[in-house]
């Protein structure tokens, strides 16, 4: 059965870009085009006061008070922003949590809950007076139930174990984020994180049916559980995606899957991107829906193939990675399909794959982009999504956008679901590049919406997309969601810096 | 009083009027599900049948958008055209509640209406990308979008589907579609009991072979003795091969028989419209939802309980249909207390005297009592939209 064990190769290796620590190389940003709050200076006034009353609610290798170890907790993986913690707190189970929420909501303090640290839009990003709650020791696989197709697992576990732990027995857990090695299902549910296999099996919504979560006054609830839809509101809908601003998740109930009996995929190359791009939309316009289709341009081609040898052809200008998945015979017959689309398109290489080696080449690749990229240059990686139709007009227009500021980008992302992820080149040693790179990164986040997208797919919003908001959303529109988020922390203590612009929250 | 805007700023007016007169408002579609919830007394109805039209579909985008009046079956008809279908096969309530009217895309949402294919291709809530809204305060309120992956800002989208228009009213909704089914195949076991049919739908959910759909029908329903019904549904080249590999699994439990294509697509539309319990109409009917293996149980402990009903599931046992007599509290009682704290019962058929008298949502855990609430009054502050649909003071 050759079911992506190249997903488990790759993220090993590039593990430790994920590893939430600061990479010491890279130059300490002052300069910001995105603001941060001004610290409270009456909280940082009471400091010791604060870190002396967490000490009381956990044991001392729970906390985290030097310098020099809350910097490991400075940023995530938006590396060009970083603010010290004034405290990191690393519970080991839903109570201590709960203490800890309780606490921090009596002093006033704002919090900051944390994964692993792996987002890619400063979601994790502290503040000099919040409190950093990690989850990282909350990381057991408490149940795994197969007759009812659920695992419960503690919030800290990350994504790649829960399906290591059911693989044997032939299940896994769908969504696959690039950084799934590292990064945890807590850091999942905030952001519903998605992955390269989610045109089949959807994003982290749709494959959780309970959390167990702590609200910033210490109440424990329980929502949703092993059932497949919700008594009364659907509140788990609306906590996955909040970005760890409606409270803290502790445990989870995901859906397991039965593997399918195979997965196959198969590689073209086209001489335009345009091409790649009306072929894609023509698979799924003829009635099929592969379990992953993956974009490449030549950039990312290149960039991907010097650091994975994965076989990808260097002469063209573009290249799709579709995968399909079911018995020899079954997927034989969609690739004789896709492959007569592909032709119509023009193809110019196509390459499937006749093992498991092959099939792990070929996605060691595609997931190693992020870290291969990252040899090559600093990047930021945009995360808009637009209606697929549109996708051959916005990689133009994202080519001219990028040229226009003398940069350059490399195109890799989710086609057959139009998320796309255009990695923006730049010098991080240099502010003025800095600059120009997040101007022409909000350049083309305003296309997706303007193409009839949204601002971000699967990475969330954090800091990096917060002043954009109101590129795709009314004042009233946010306005209402910020009504929503005041049910569950009316002092704005829970990550209170992302999401919303900082303007204009007073009027919700 | 009966308001029937025929676009949606007209219906924010309407309910900004509304509100300034201090006047609750019933939401109503097609009129199909108005048995549906606890009985409301409003001062007046806004109806959304004026509302209605594809507003987009873009076949090769796998996407459709409509007003919240357009017919379903409007819907259903411009994709089958296309070659595209709703995948969460909305159930429609006509059966049960004896109605004349169309079931609405508007009404679909509001009662996240998902029907047997839930466990493979997903709820309501899963497929729906976008909506527009309307709150109590009269603003016109957007969430989600046109796209399959989107993840800025919160989403209201969900927490609008199955919120039984008491938080907004729906005036838009965009659905993800896929491809139609090119056929379907169903295996059929007879004689299982209930733990039996479980543990058989249980290892077909488990098996590579992308079961669809999962049900039980005990003995009296539907036929005079049980069936066990897994359904295939793929590219017609694969259905043979599935179906036969299956068939090899459920050895175990019998030789399973097969029902193709339209007698296939006619014994799913009983289970999801419930049609088997749709007399006698003075029969309440509740459904219970829990972890799968869970559903025999909840059946076993009512037996216990002496309660006389009739009984079906779906969902490979997570989605329980119970029928009973609508004296004294239907059951009430009995069936929460035998679905235990993971999972709920709810009362979808019964007297207006009997949803007036007994809970027809589940009692919520207070601290979710308190959200719900809040959540309510940050959408509609002064009450006056489906006021008490799901919960007294919602």
């Amino acid at each position: 059965m050759d079911i992506h064990p190249g997903r488990l190769a790759f993220v090993a290796r590039t593990a430790k870009r994920y590893n939430g620590r600061s990479p010491h190389r890279f130059w300490r940003a002052s300069l910001s085009a995105i603001a941060f709050p001004t610290p409270d200076p009456a909280i940082l006034a009471r400091r010791d006061a604060i870190v002396a009353g967490l000490a009381r609610l956990v044991p001392p290798e729970c906390l985290v008070t030097k310098e020099d170890e809350r910097r490991a907790f400075e940023t995530d993986a938006l590396t060009a922003y970083r603010r010290v913690p004034l405290a990191v707190v690393l519970p080991r189970n839903t109570a201590e949590v709960a203490a800890v929420l309780a606490f921090c909501h009596g002093e006033g303090v704002k919090v900051i809950p944390r994964g692993a640290g792996t987002s890619l839009s400063g979601g994790a990003i502290p503040q000099e007076d919040a409190v950093v709650i990690g989850v990282s020791k909350m990381n057991r696989i408490l149940n795994v139930d197969y007759a009812n197709r659920t695992a419960l697992v503690e919030a800290g576990v990350t994504n790649l174990s829960i399906s290591d732990a059911v693989m044997p027995d032939g299940f896994f857990y769908a969504p696959d984020p690039s950084s799934q090695l590292a990064c945890t299902i807590a850091g999942n549910i905030g952001m519903n994180s998605g992955g390269a296999h989610c045109l089949k099996y959807g994003v982290t919504t749709n494959n959780i049916l309970g959390v167990k979560m702590v609200l910033i006054d210490g109440t424990v609830v329980d929502i949703g559980g092993q059932a497949l839809d919700p008594a009364g509101l659907d509140l788990l809908g609306l906590i996955v995606g909040s970005e760890g601003q409606l409270g803290i998740v502790t445990e989870a109930t995901v859906r397991i899957l039965r593997l399918a009996e195979g997965a196959r995929p198969v590689l073209f190359g086209f001489d335009s991107s345009e091409a790649a791009g009306e072929c894609v939309a023509a698979i799924i316009g003829a009635g099929i829906v592969p379990v992953a289709m993956e974009f490449m341009d030549k950039p990312a081609i290149e960039i991907c193939e010097a650091f994975a040898k994965a076989g990808y052809p260097l002469d063209v200008e573009a290249m799709l990675i579709v995968e399909v998945e079911g018995s020899d015979v079954e997927m034989e017959i969609q690739l004789a399909r896709i492959v007569e689309i592909a032709k119509r398109y023009g193809v110019k290489v196509v390459k499937e794959s006749r093992s498991a080696m092959e099939t792990a080449l070929i996605w060691k690749g595609r997931k190693s982009a992020f870290g291969a990229t990252g040899r090559v240059a600093d990047y930021i990686c945009m995360d808009g999504t637009v209606p697929t139709g549109q996708l051959p007009y916005v990689l133009k227009r994202t080519g001219e956008i990028v040229a226009g500021y003398d940069l350059r980008v490399a195109n890799v992302f989710h086609a057959g679901d139009g998320n796309m992820h255009p990695l923006i080149l730049y010098n991080v040693n240099d502010p003025h590049e800095q600059a120009k790179a997040e101007a022409a990164g909000n350049d083309i986040l305003r296309l997706c919406v303007d193409a009839g997208g949204c601002l971000t797919g699967e990475h969330g919003v954090g800091i990096e997309k917060r002043d954009l908001m109101r590129h795709q959303f009314s004042d009233v529109d946010l306005a209402q969601q910020m009504r929503v988020r005041a049910v569950f922390d009316r002092q704005w203590l829970l990550n209170p810096a992302k999401v919303f612009p900082l303007d204009g929250r007073e009027a919700a | 009083m009966t308001l029937a805007p025929t676009n949606e700023a007209q219906a924010a007016d309407f309910i900004r009027g509304a509100r300034v007169a201090r006047q609750t408002l019933t939401f109503e579609g097609g009129g199909t599900r108005t048995g549906f919830g606890r009985p409301m007394q409003t001062d007046g109805t806004l109806s959304t049948r004026l509302m209605t039209g594809i507003t987009l579909h873009e076949p090769a985008e796998l996407v459709i958008s409509a007003r919240a009046g357009t017919p379903v079956a409007e819907l259903e008809a411009a994709l089958d055209a296309k070659g595209q279908m709703l995948p969460f096969e909305p159930m429609d309530h006509r059966a049960i509640y004896g109605g004349l009217g169309e079931p609405t895309v508007g009404g679909i949402v509001a009662c996240a209406a998902s029907g047997p294919r839930r466990i493979q291709a997903g709820a309501a809530r899963d497929l729906l990308l976008g909506v527009r809204l309307v709150n109590g305060e009269g603003e016109v309120v957007k969430s989600g979008g046109r796209v399959m992956k989107n993840v800025t800002g919160l989403d209201l989208v969900k927490l609008n589907c199955g919120a039984h228009g008491t938080l907004a009213l729906i005036t838009e909704a965009t659905f993800k579609v896929l491809p139609k089914v090119e056929r379907t195949v169903t295996l059929v076991i007879e004689g299982l009991d209930d733990q039996q049919a479980m543990r058989a739908m249980t290892a077909a959910l488990g098996s590579p072979f992308s079961v669809s759909g999962a049900a039980h029908l005990p003995a009296g329903v539907g036929a005079g003795s049980a069936r066990t019904l897994l359904r295939l549904e793929h590219f017609r080249d694969s259905i043979d091969y599935r179906a036969g590999e299956l068939t090899k699994l459920l050895m175990p439990f019998g030789r399973a028989g097969r029902i193709e294509e339209s007698g296939s697509r006619d014994l799913w539309r009983c289970v999801r419209d419930v049609t088997f319990f749709a007399e006698p109409y003075d029969d309440a009917i509740w459904r219970v939802s829990v972890a799968p293996t869970h559903g025999p149980a909840v059946v076993a402990a009512l037996r216990q309980a002496q309660l006389p009903f009739r009984y079906f599931f779906d969902w490979g046992g997570g989605l329980v249909w119970l029928a009973c007599a609508m004296h004294d509290d239907a059951g009430a009682q009995a069936i929460r207390a035998a679905v235990g704290g993971d999972g709920h019962a709810t009362l979808i058929r019964g007297s207006e005297d009997l949803r007036a008298r007994v809970d027809v949502f589940q009692p919520l855990d207070p601290a979710l009592m308190k959200i719900t609430s809040a959540i309510k009054a940050s959408f509609d502050p002064d009450r006056i939209l489906n006021p008490g649909r799901m919960y007294a003071g919602v």
